[in-house]
């Protein structure tokens, strides 16, 4: 099986990155001219799809209703645990 | 439309069960300045904003306050988890066991339901985007409060987290503002 702690800090990556792309995202929708923010927020979303592919590549979806695959071809993934709101 | 993503915000792993800490939290789930009634203010309001600023900054905060909505339910639940009888009988919280057991449900932890009386869309920009900025200073409120209350590192630190994100929010929601201004302004002149 997969470790946990690869797993864990993966997931860690991908939510510090997103989380400066919500604030970015937050601070354009104020400042839709900012140029800067613009092209940091592009790098961001860039390495956010580059881990969310390693991501779901190696433990399961992380978006389901076709936003992300199901990489194992005899078992639906989605619904395996655990899920966010258990403590794991 | 809306799609999940199978992960929190920002972790939450608390280890010991508290149900007089649960209890507490609930309120920033169902309760009058929680995260439900924080996006669903937002989420209403959106649709009568005049300017595109406007516009993005309510849908966005408002689908962060989901987000936080679920961090929160899953504080709760982790809070009330592994309770046992005795320590729900000494945390006082009996009435919530009879009703719910130890599940997460949106009211307050006195048992009080979530209704949409705790917010309001008004149909005036203005009116609405001052309403918001007063609501993130008390959900600020609410959470300094619940750190006060809060002893267990694992609930101190994403409360912490949720309390700064208030700040942004009242931070940025005040920038709109004063852009509806700016709108209102030009429509007299021009
Ligand atoms: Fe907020």
């Amino acid at each position: 099986m997969m470790r946990p702690d690869q797993k864990q800090m993966l997931l860690d990556k991908i939510r510090a990155y997103e989380f400066s792309a919500a604030e970015l995202n937050l601070y354009l929708d104020s400042h839709p001219g900012d140029q800067r923010a613009i092209n940091d927020y592009n790098t961001f979303v860039r390495q956010i799809a580059a881990l969310k592919n390693e991501y779901e590549r190696l433990y399961g979806p992380l978006l389901n209703f076709g936003f992300g695959p199901n990489a194992n071809r005899n078992q639906w993934q989605w619904i395996d645990d655990p899920w966010p709101w258990e403590n794991n | 439309m809306w799609i999940y993503e199978k992960k929190l915000q920002y972790p939450v792993r608390i280890k010991k069960p508290n149900p007089k800490m649960a209890a507490a939290i609930l309120s920033q789930y169902g309760g009058p300045d929680g995260e439900l009634a924080a996006s669903l203010r937002y989420i209403s309001q959106r649709h009568h904003m005049p300017i595109p600023e406007a516009k993005g900054m309510l849908n966005d905060i408002g689908t962060e306050e989901l987000a936080h909505f679920e961090m929160v339910g899953s504080m709760v639940h982790q809070l009330m988890k592994g309770a046992t009888i005795d320590q729900i009988k000494a945390a006082g919280v009996e009435s919530w066991y009879t009703d719910h057991d130890r599940a997460t449900w949106p009211g307050t932890g006195t048992g009080v339901p979530f209704t949409a009386s705790y917010i309001m869309s008004k149909g005036d920009p203005i009116a609405d985007l001052t309403e918001d900025m007063a609501a993130e200073q008390k959900a600020r409120a609410t959470y300094e409060h619940l750190i006060d209350l809060a002893d267990d590192p694992d609930v101190i630190d994403p409360l912490r987290w949720l309390r700064e994100r208030e700040v942004v929010h009242f931070q940025r929601f005040g920038e709109i503002l004063n852009k509806l201004y700016e709108w209102k302004d030009s429509k007299k002149y021009f």
